[in-house]
């Protein structure tokens, strides 16, 4: 208990003496996160709507595929990518390996199937209902797949979301291929493992709260700049 | 007035699961209507009808149009499909789809509005709208685009007689604007306001057929007659 409050204590004078660290391994975690993030969605939401719509050979296996993958742990991924980038690896002539590069394509791995799958769940539900309309409208694929994505948006956002809480406190791949390195590749969680493994409670659960703190910031930021609750040109 | 027909069904099945839910089916639509499709429940009435717009898949059988455009089509089901936008949005989603200019939009989706009465709740979610509404709204929608012919899958099933009244005289107006209707309805006294041409259909299969004057007024089998008397016929 004594901890706790002395963590919050830690949180709150970080943040109210503008703690020059901090901004900067918030500001990383945020920068890896969020770029994680816009990759991974662009990758796994048009992927999510296509296998709501299209029936192919092998269908349900690429479906079941991607949701066993939501439950990819996060060191196997960092392992995968650490040996895929390392030096004697076939991209490590790239020399991406300790840099914030590295921990996006690791978490960029491990969301993807996360909202991939949310996505196709959401989609196929709302196919379900739009399926008479769009056959009988005679749209083509081109336009199911942008209606869908349009009208199913509040729950695309959703998934986006998901894998944005997946990536933020992520911890055991990005340690893996970015280091923790001081002023290159330190985030919040993995200063909060470096913290806790000095013994330095305190400081570590202080992290803690800041990361909770972001997480829920970006959260409302992300539902109030996207305007979810209001409708179009009329 | 359309081009599209004379319409010719030959001997056209329908299975499901491999039970027989259509036929074999033999019609002939001609551009004089409206068409009214009554029988009871399960006598495929809602499979015959897709079947003519296209968006049922048949087992044997032909479906002839003189010159089949589906872009001409339009089709109203039973239960209204509402996308998730504004009332204003549905409309104007088949004209966005056929690429018309913005102020074209505008204009066609304010008449329509006002025609149907739901000027006042343009900006509303269309989830929102009465079953009364909602079929009003699906109506305009299926008729924004002028189509030569409109399908209509018991459009009055469940609302009262003001909402059928005013859906009658949408269609009214439709068919002397030149739109070729189409309906299935077990509403006798509708299928006498509207119909031109009756087609009775029973367990899968059309039981007899002609204008509906002469129908009604002297049914050529024992199952019509019964039908029009209220009588359950199976």
């Amino acid at each position: 208990m004594f901890e706790i409050w002395e963590g919050l204590k830690a949180a709150f004078w970080l943040v109210v003496s503008f703690d020059a660290e901090l901004w900067e391994i918030s500001l990383r975690s945020l920068q890896v996160t969020l770029t994680a993030l816009v990759i991974a969605s662009t990758i796994a939401i048009p992927l999510g709507t296509y296998l709501a719509l299209q029936r192919f050979r092998y269908r349900r296996l690429v479906i079941s595929m991607i949701n066993a993958l939501m439950g990819l742990p996060p060191v196997v991924v960092g392992l995968m990518v650490y040996i895929l980038l390392s030096r004697s690896g076939p991209f490590g002539v790239l020399n991406l390996l300790f840099t914030p590069t590295a921990m996006i394509i690791a978490q960029v791995l491990i969301i993807t199937p996360v909202i991939a799958s949310i996505a196709h769940q959401s989609m196929r539900e709302l196919w379900a209902e739009y399926h008479d309309l769009l056959i009988s409208l005679n749209t083509t694929k081109r336009q199911r797949i942008i209606t869908l994505m349009w009208d199913g948006r509040r729950n695309l956002l959703t998934a986006a979301l998901a894998g944005f809480g997946r990536a933020i406190g992520e911890v055991g791949a990005i340690m893996i291929v970015g280091g923790n390195i001081d002023h290159a590749t330190r985030v919040l969680t993995t200063a909060i493992a470096l913290e806790t493994g000095k013994g330095d409670f305190a400081l570590a659960l202080g992290l803690g709260f800041v990361l909770i703190g972001i997480a829920i910031l970006v959260n409302i930021a992300i539902h109030t700049l996207s305007q979810t609750e209001r409708e179009g040109r009329w | 007035m359309t081009a599209l027909f004379p319409l010719e069904l030959k001997q056209v099945v329908v299975q499901r699961q491999s039970k027989r839910v259509l036929g074999p089916v033999d019609l002939i639509l001609y551009p004089q209507g409206p068409t009214v499709i009554v029988g009871p429940n399960g006598s495929g009435k809602t499979t015959l009808l897709r079947v003519m717009h296209g968006i049922e898949r048949i087992n044997a059988g032909q479906v002839k149009w003189a010159k089949d455009d589906p872009a001409k089509h339009a089709f109203v089901f039973q239960t209204p499909i509402m996308m998730r936008r504004s009332v204003a949005e549905n409309l104007a989603y088949p004209l966005r789809l056929a690429k018309r200019p913005e102020a074209d939009i505008r204009t066609a989706v304010d008449y329509w509005l006002t025609r149907i009465k739901l000027d006042s709740v343009k900006g509303s979610s269309a989830t929102r709208l009465s079953g009364g509404e909602r079929q009003k709204l699906a109506i305009a929608r299926a008729l924004i685009r002028t189509p030569d012919v409109l399908f209509l899958d018991e459009p009055c099933a469940n609302l009262d007689g003001y909402a059928t009244r005013d859906i009658e005289v949408l269609l009214q107006d439709a068919a002397a604007a030149g739109t070729r209707l189409v309906m299935a309805t077990h509403d006798m006294g509708q299928a006498r306001r509207l119909a031109q041409n009756l087609v009775f259909m029973l367990d899968g299969k059309i039981h007899e057929t002609g204008p509906s004057a002469q129908a009604f007024a002297t049914p050529k089998t024992d199952a019509l007659a019964a039908f029009i008397r209220g009588d359950i016929v199976t």
